[in-house]
C-alpha cells in the first residue's frame, strides 16, 4: 500500500485531538450538573453562598466550554478528514446518534447562551434555575450520543455485509448495539465524577492558599460528597464493563488483564511487568478474573491464544487498565474518608496534608480518564471497526498528515495555555470575598 | 420530492444559515478589532459585543449540523471530501478554534483584552475564505483520481481566478451581511453615532459583494461551462436576488427603515444561495458525485428525517426563545439591563 506514513500520523493527530479534547468534554458534560445542584442547594437552603459558587463555577465553566466546542468541532470534522473510508460505513449505519449529538449540542449551547445572561432577571430563582436543566441534559446527552458512535466501533451492529455490500441496515439495533449501555454510562458517570474531583480540587487549593472562608469549605463538602457517590457509581458500572467485555470482547479484557491462555479458575493479575514474556512483580489474585468476568470463581475465561497473533491488541494496555482503576478506587477511599472525618468531626481530614491530596486529585482523575480513552481505543486495535474494518485500511491517502499534526499541536498549545491563564487572571482578580462584599454593598447591606 | 433532494434542502438551508449567522458574526468580531485598531472603539465596541455575546455557540452549530448531517445523508462525500480536504479545511479548523475559543477569552476572562480582539477578529475573517475553498473544488477540474483515491491538486487550485473570486467574495459578502445587520441594530439600540459609521461600512462592501458575485458567474463560463448553462435556466432568481439588492443599498443610502434593508438583504443572499444550490444540482462535487450516487440507504435516511423533525421540535422554540430575550428585547438591545453572569 505504501501507506504507512499517512496512517502513523492519523492515529497520533486523532489520538492528540481526543486526548485534548477529552479534558474539556469531561469538564463539559460533568460541571453544568454540579452547578444545578449548587444553585438548588443555594435556592432550597437559602445560602447565597452557594448560589455565588453556582454563578462563579458557571463563569469559568464558558472558557472550558469554548475551548470543548472548538476541539469538538475539530475532532468532528477530523474523522472525515483522517478516516474517510470509516466515515463512509459510520455514515451508512451509525450516523443517527451522530446526527442527534448535533441536536442535543444546539440545545445546550441555545440554554447557556440564556442562562449564563439571565443572573438575577428572574424574581424566582427557581426559574433562573430552569434554564439550566436543557444544559445539563444538553451536554449529558452530547456524552450519550457520542459513546453511543463509540460502542459501535466495538461492536458493530445493524447491517449485514453480503459481497462487500452493506445491506439490512437498521440504525437503531446499531445504536442499541450490546456495547453501549456500560460504555455510556461509564463515560456519562466518571464525567460526573471528574468534575466533582476537580471543583473540589479547586476549594482545596483556595484554602490552603491562606483563605478560611466558609464558602470554600462548602464548596469543599459539597463536591467531595458528590464525588463520593459517583465513585461509587463508577465502580459498580466498572464491573458491568468487565462482563461486558468478557462476553463480547474477550482479547481487549485478555490483553488488559495479560490472560495469556484459556482457564477456568482464572486469577486476576495486578500491577507487574511483562519480561520478555513473562509476567513479573505481580500480584495474583486468585480466581478474580472469573469473578470479575462472569460472577463466579469457577468460570473459564478465554485468553489470548485463542486469536490470531495480528487480532490482538498491544499488551502495554495493561498498564493504562491498572492506573485507571487504582485512582478509581484511590478517590474513592479519599472522597469516604472525607465524608466520614467531617461528620466525625476528625480533625485530620482538615489538615494541610489531607488538602493537598485532595488537590491531587484533579490531575488524578484527569489521569484516570485519559488512560481511560487511551486503553479503549488501543484495546480495540487493530480494527476500527472490531472484525469490520482495520484501521490502516480506514485512514486517509493524503501526503500532508505529519504537516497538519505539527499545526494542530501548535493550537492545542495555544489554547491549552490560554484557557489557564484566562481562568487564573479571571478567579484571582475577582476573589470571593471581595465578590460577596461586593454583592452586600449592592443590596444595601441585607442577605439575600 | 424525493428523499435526496429532501435530504439537500435540509442541510442547504443549514449551510445557508450558518453563512447568514457566521458571516454576522464573523463580521463583527472584524469590525471591532478594526476599531480598536483605529481608534474607534468608543463607538462600536458596546454595541457589537452586545450582539455577540448570546449567540456565538449556536453559530457554530450550524456548521456541525451540516457537516454531520452531509455524512449521515450522503455519505460517500465522506470519502471524496474527506481525503481531498485535509489542508484546507483543517486551516479552516484552526481558524475556528482561534476564533471560538478567543473570543469567549476575552469576553468572559478578560474584557478588552486588545491582543485578544485581534486575534479572533482577524482569524474570523478568514474563516469565510478558508472554508469558501469547498465550494470551489465542488465545481470540478481540482481533483484527479490517482489509483482509485482522489487527489487535490493545489497548483491548479491557487492560480484559478474562480478560487481567488470566491474567496474575495466570501470576505467582502461577511463583511456587508455584518454592517448591513450591525446597522440596524446599532438603529435600535438607539446609537446614532454607531449607526451612522456601520451605515458607511454597509455602503462601502456592497460594491465589491455585487461585482465579484457577478463576476464568478462569468468565469464559471470558462471553468465549468455545464454549470454556467444551468445558472442561466434559474436567471430569474439572480435577478430577483440583484434587485433585492440594489433596495437594501436604497434603503441605506436614503437612511430608510434599516431593518427592511436587512429583510432585503436576507432576500439577496436566499435568492442567490438557493439559485446557486439549485444549478449545481444534481452535482456535489463535478464530475464524480451527484445526491443520487452517494446517497445513503433509505432505512438510515427516513430515520435521519424522522430524528430532524422531532430535533426541530425542540430547535425552534428554544430559537424563538432566545431571540425573544436578546435579540428582540428591546431593554437588552439598549444596554438599560444587564444580567450577565
Amino acid at each position: 500500500m505504501g501507506n504507512e506514513e499517512a496512517v502513523f500520523y492519523s492515529r497520533v493527530l486523532t489520538e492528540l485531538t481526543l486526548s485534548f479534547h477529552i479534558i474539556y468534554a469531561t469538564i463539559g458534560v460533568g460541571v453544568p450538573l454540579m452547578i444545578m445542584i449548587a444553585q438548588w442547594v443555594g435556592i432550597k437552603k437559602n445560602d447565597e453562598h452557594y448560589i455565588l459558587l453556582a454563578r462563579r463555577w458557571a463563569r469559568g465553566f464558558i472558557i472550558t466550554v469554548a475551548v470543548g466546542v472548538v476541539t469538538g468541532t475539530a475532532i468532528g470534522l477530523q474523522l472525515s478528514l483522517l478516516w474517510p473510508n470509516f466515515m463512509e460505513f459510520a455514515g451508512n449505519v451509525i450516523a443517527l446518534p451522530l446526527f442527534m449529538e448535533t441536536f442535543a449540542f444546539f440545545f445546550e449551547a441555545i440554554f447557556l447562551g440564556i442562562y449564563l445572561y439571565t443572573w438575577d432577571r428572574f424574581e424566582n430563582q427557581k426559574k433562573h434555575l430552569l434554564l439550566l436543566v436543557p444544559v445539563a441534559i444538553g451536554a449529558s446527552f452530547s456524552a450519550v450520543f457520542i459513546t453511543m458512535v463509540n460502542a459501535f466501533m466495538n461492536a458493530p451492529r445493524g447491517f449485514d455485509i453480503v459481497d462487500g455490500e452493506i445491506v439490512n441496515i437498521n440504525p437503531i439495533i446499531a445504536m442499541f448495539n450490546p456495547a453501549m449501555p456500560t460504555k455510556v454510562a461509564h463515560v456519562v458517570i466518571t464525567a460526573y465524577m471528574t468534575a466533582a474531583f476537580v471543583l473540589a480540587a479547586i476549594a482545596a487549593f483556595r484554602l490552603l492558599r491562606g483563605s478560611d472562608h466558609v464558602y470554600h469549605k462548602k464548596a469543599l463538602y459539597l463536591t467531595m460528597k458528590l464525588g463520593f457517590v459517583f465513585s461509587i457509581a463508577t465502580a459498580l458500572i466498572g464491573d458491568f464493563s468487565g462482563k461486558y467485555l468478557a462476553e463480547y470482547q474477550p482479547e481487549k479484557l485478555a490483553a488488559a488483564e495479560w490472560h495469556f491462555e484459556t482457564q477456568e479458575n482464572a486469577p486476576l493479575i495486578l500491577f507487574g511487568v511483562l519480561k520478555d514474556g513473562e509476567v513479573k512483580y505481580a500480584i495474583n489474585i486468585p480466581f478474580g478474573l472469573s469473578m470479575l468476568a462472569f460472577n463466579n470463581p469457577n468460570a473459564e475465561v478465554i485468553g489470548l491464544d485463542q486469536f490470531p497473533e495480528d487480532e490482538i491488541p498491544p499488551l502495554y494496555i495493561h498498564y493504562l487498565f491498572n492506573i485507571m482503576v487504582f485512582i478509581g478506587m484511590w478517590m474513592t477511599i479519599l472522597s469516604a474518608l472525607y465524608w466520614i472525618g467531617i461528620n466525625r468531626g476528625w480533625k485530620r481530614v482538615s489538615t494541610k496534608w489531607f488538602r493537598w491530596l485532595i488537590v491531587l486529585g484533579a490531575p488524578l482523575t484527569m489521569i484516570a480518564i485519559e488512560s481511560g480513552w487511551w486503553l479503549a481505543e488501543v484495546g480495540r486495535q487493530p480494527w476500527i471497526l472490531r472484525k469490520i474494518m482495520r484501521v490502516e485500511d480506514a485512514a486517509t491517502t493524503s501526503g500532508q498528515v505529519d504537516l497538519m499534526l505539527m499545526l494542530f499541536a501548535g493550537l492545542y498549545i495555544v489554547l491549552g495555555i490560554g484557557s489557564v491563564v484566562v481562568l487564573r487572571r479571571m478567579f484571582n482578580k475577582n476573589p470571593v470575598e471581595r465578590e460577596l462584599e461586593d454583592r452586600h454593598k449592592e443590596q444595601g447591606g441585607d442577605v439575600q | 420530492m424525493n428523499l435526496e433532494i429532501l435530504g439537500i434542502s435540509v442541510l442547504w438551508t443549514f449551510l445557508f444559515g450558518y453563512i447568514l449567522v457566521g458571516a454576522i458574526d464573523f463580521g463583527a468580531g472584524f469590525f471591532n478589532a478594526y476599531s480598536l485598531l483605529t481608534g474607534k472603539q468608543r463607538i462600536l465596541t458596546k454595541v457589537i459585543q452586545r450582539y455577540l455575546s448570546p449567540v456565538w455557540e449556536v453559530t457554530n452549530v450550524f456548521l456541525v449540523f451540516f457537516f454531520v448531517g452531509i455524512i449521515g445523508f450522503f455519505p460517500k462525500t465522506a470519502f471524496y471530501y474527506g481525503t481531498t480536504l485535509l489542508v484546507p479545511v483543517s486551516f479552516g479548523i484552526i481558524l475556528l478554534a482561534i476564533r471560538g475559543s478567543y473570543y469567549a477569552f476575552e469576553t468572559y476572562g478578560a474584557r478588552g483584552h486588545k491582543g485578544y480582539s485581534f486575534m479572533y477578529g482577524l482569524a474570523g475573517i478568514l474563516i469565510p475564505a478558508s472554508l469558501s475553498i469547498v465550494l470551489t473544488i465542488s465545481e470540478g477540474g481540482f481533483i484527479e483520481i490517482v489509483d482509485g483515491n482522489p487527489v487535490l491538486d493545489y497548483w491548479v487550485l491557487f492560480t484559478s481566478p474562480l478560487t481567488w473570486s470566491i474567496v474575495v467574495l466570501s470576505i467582502a459578502a461577511t463583511l456587508y451581511i455584518s454592517a448591513v445587520f450591525l446597522t440596524w441594530y446599532a438603529h435600535k439600540a438607539g446609537d446614532v453615532e454607531a449607526t451612522n459609521l456601520l451605515r458607511k461600512y454597509a455602503l462601502i462592501w456592497s460594491l465589491p459583494t455585487i461585482i465579484t458575485a457577478g463576476g464568478i458567474i462569468f468565469e464559471l463560463r470558462r471553468h465549468n461551462f455545464e454549470h454556467y448553462n444551468n445558472i442561466q435556466t434559474f436567471w430569474p432568481m439572480f435577478l430577483i436576488s440583484f434587485l433585492l439588492f440594489a433596495g437594501t443599498v436604497w434603503l441605506l443610502w436614503k437612511r430608510h427603515n434599516y431593518g427592511w434593508a436587512f429583510i432585503l438583504l436576507m432576500g439577496q443572499f436566499i435568492f442567490a444561495f438557493f439559485g446557486y444550490g439549485a444549478s449545481h444540482y444534481p452535482y456535489l462535487l463535478y464530475p464524480y458525485l451527484t445526491i443520487y450516487d452517494s446517497f445513503t440507504n433509505p432505512a438510515m435516511a427516513i430515520s435521519l428525517i424522522v430524528a430532524f423533525i422531532l430535533g426541530l421540535g425542540l430547535l425552534i422554540p428554544s430559537l424563538v426563545l432566545l431571540m425573544r430575550l436578546f435579540l428582540f428585547n428591546k431593554g437588552y438591545v439598549r444596554g438599560k439591563k444587564d444580567f450577565h453572569v
